[in-house]
């Protein structure tokens, strides 16, 4: 029932520390998980002495400094650069969010870069999101009509166009869900914080004429009632959105609908 | 490292399992009501029982036995085994993992819930029809 020993891989090593080159002012220690399915090994965290004075000022700006100069085999997820894309979610400084969003000075002291958390490792900060994304199709985020498509496209009021605010913004980095103990424990059933925000998304959504059926597939106790309004989610979200309102949003539908 | 229990079976056939329950609605807004009824019902139980301090026990008995204090009393028995029943079936949930232990412990629960609130609600009865 209850597993008291840890998994082998959760037990961290100490790893190699490269110091800052001589004459650095201002440095900064990043501690950076690390673990290749490759070496046989346990992961271990490196740790990495930045000078400040010839790096950007993100926590991303860091990670390409360090694989461009000093280890190329670090693996991390990039891309936008700017927040929008969601690749570079990690858990900085014990919470989740952004690399690319998350001032190098907004920490104090040593900079601990682990990846999102109670999700299975691919390789150092890369995160295996298959079963995440599994979920997302399976709430199949895209609009359901039945009436015959317009000659244009489907009208939609500002105000009902307002009601999707604060959802369509999500960039699916999953911060939130894997910031859930509920998901940690249940994200087999439990669809998490995003995925739930997505569903709400299209409930939510004017033009959307499946919205009972899309409630039906998430009235679950699993699927949807493993939320227990811990609120990790709104807490962690690197774009400001609130998961937990949508969730709540669902449960108070489920109620009105009986 | 999952070498033991690899399986071939898509993300999405995993996701997907058995499908939704369609249930849960019910015993989630059953839980709500009950939490909040027990508001009131604390604060009567607690406000009555402090009142009673230093009282014989002819007075308590005159106390429960009146049809008011009898009937909330049982209505507080009720609503409290209920939602510690649903309360504890949700952390079994949460946390046991191994499926005949889960089922076991929630069956466990669920009766012992019903034999206590109804061993407390026959005892209030006795007192309100006792003599």
């Amino acid at each position: 029932m209850v597993q008291l020993t840890l998994p082998a891989n959760s037990k961290i090593r100490a790893g190699k520390t490269v110091k800052a080159p001589p004459g650095a002012k201002r440095v900064k220690t990043f501690k950076v998980y690390r673990w290749n399915p490759e070496d046989g090994q346990t992961p271990q965290v490196d740790a990495f002495e930045i000078d400040l004075d010839a790096c950007g000022p993100m926590v991303l700006d860091a990670l390409i400094k360090i694989k461009n100069e000093i280890d190329s085999t670090l693996a991390f997820r990039r891309s936008c650069r700017e927040g929008v894309c969601g690749s570079c979610a990690m858990n900085i400084d014990g919470a989740n969010t952004l690399a690319c969003t998350k001032f190098i000075d907004d920490v104090k002291g040593d900079t601990r870069v682990y990846p999102l958390p109670h999700m299975k490792v691919v390789k150092d900060l890369v995160p295996d999101l298959g079963g995440v994304f599994a979920q997302y199709a399976l709430i199949e985020p895209w609009l359901k009509t039945q009436s015959p498509p317009p000659e244009r496209e489907r009208p939609q009021s500002p105000e009902e166009r307002a009601r999707l605010d604060g959802m369509w913004e999500c960039i699916l980095c999953f911060c939130c869900t894997t910031s859930c103990p509920s998901y940690w424990w249940n994200g087999d059933r439990y669809l998490g914080p995003a995925v739930l925000l997505q569903a709400y998304r299209w409930i939510a959504d004017s033009r959307d004429e499946y919205t009972g059926e899309r409630l039906d597939a998430l009235e679950d106790p699993f699927r949807l009632y493993r939320c227990h309004t811990i609120l990790n989610c709104t807490r962690t979200c690197p774009k400001g959105l609130n998961p937990a309102k949508a969730i709540a949003e669902i449960k108070k539908l489920m109620v009105v609908r009986r | 490292m999952h070498r033991a229990t690899r399986s071939y079976r898509s993300d999405l056939a995993r996701v997907r399992g058995l499908g939704s329950a369609k249930e849960g609605a019910r015993e989630w807004w059953m839980t709500r009501l009950t939490s909040a009824a027990l508001v009131p019902l604390t604060v009567w139980f607690v406000v009555s029982i402090v009142g009673l301090v230093g009282a014989d026990h002819a007075a308590v008995v005159a106390w429960l036995g009146s049809p008011v204090a009898a009937g909330i009393m049982i209505l507080f028995i009720v609503v409290t085994f209920h939602h510690t029943q649903s309360g504890l079936k949700v952390v079994i949930e949460d946390y046991v993992h191994v499926e005949w232990l889960k089922i076991g412990a929630i069956v466990l629960v669920t009766f012992a819930s019903i034999v206590l609130a109804l061993a407390a609600i026959i005892a209030v009865l006795v007192i309100a029809f006792g003599d």
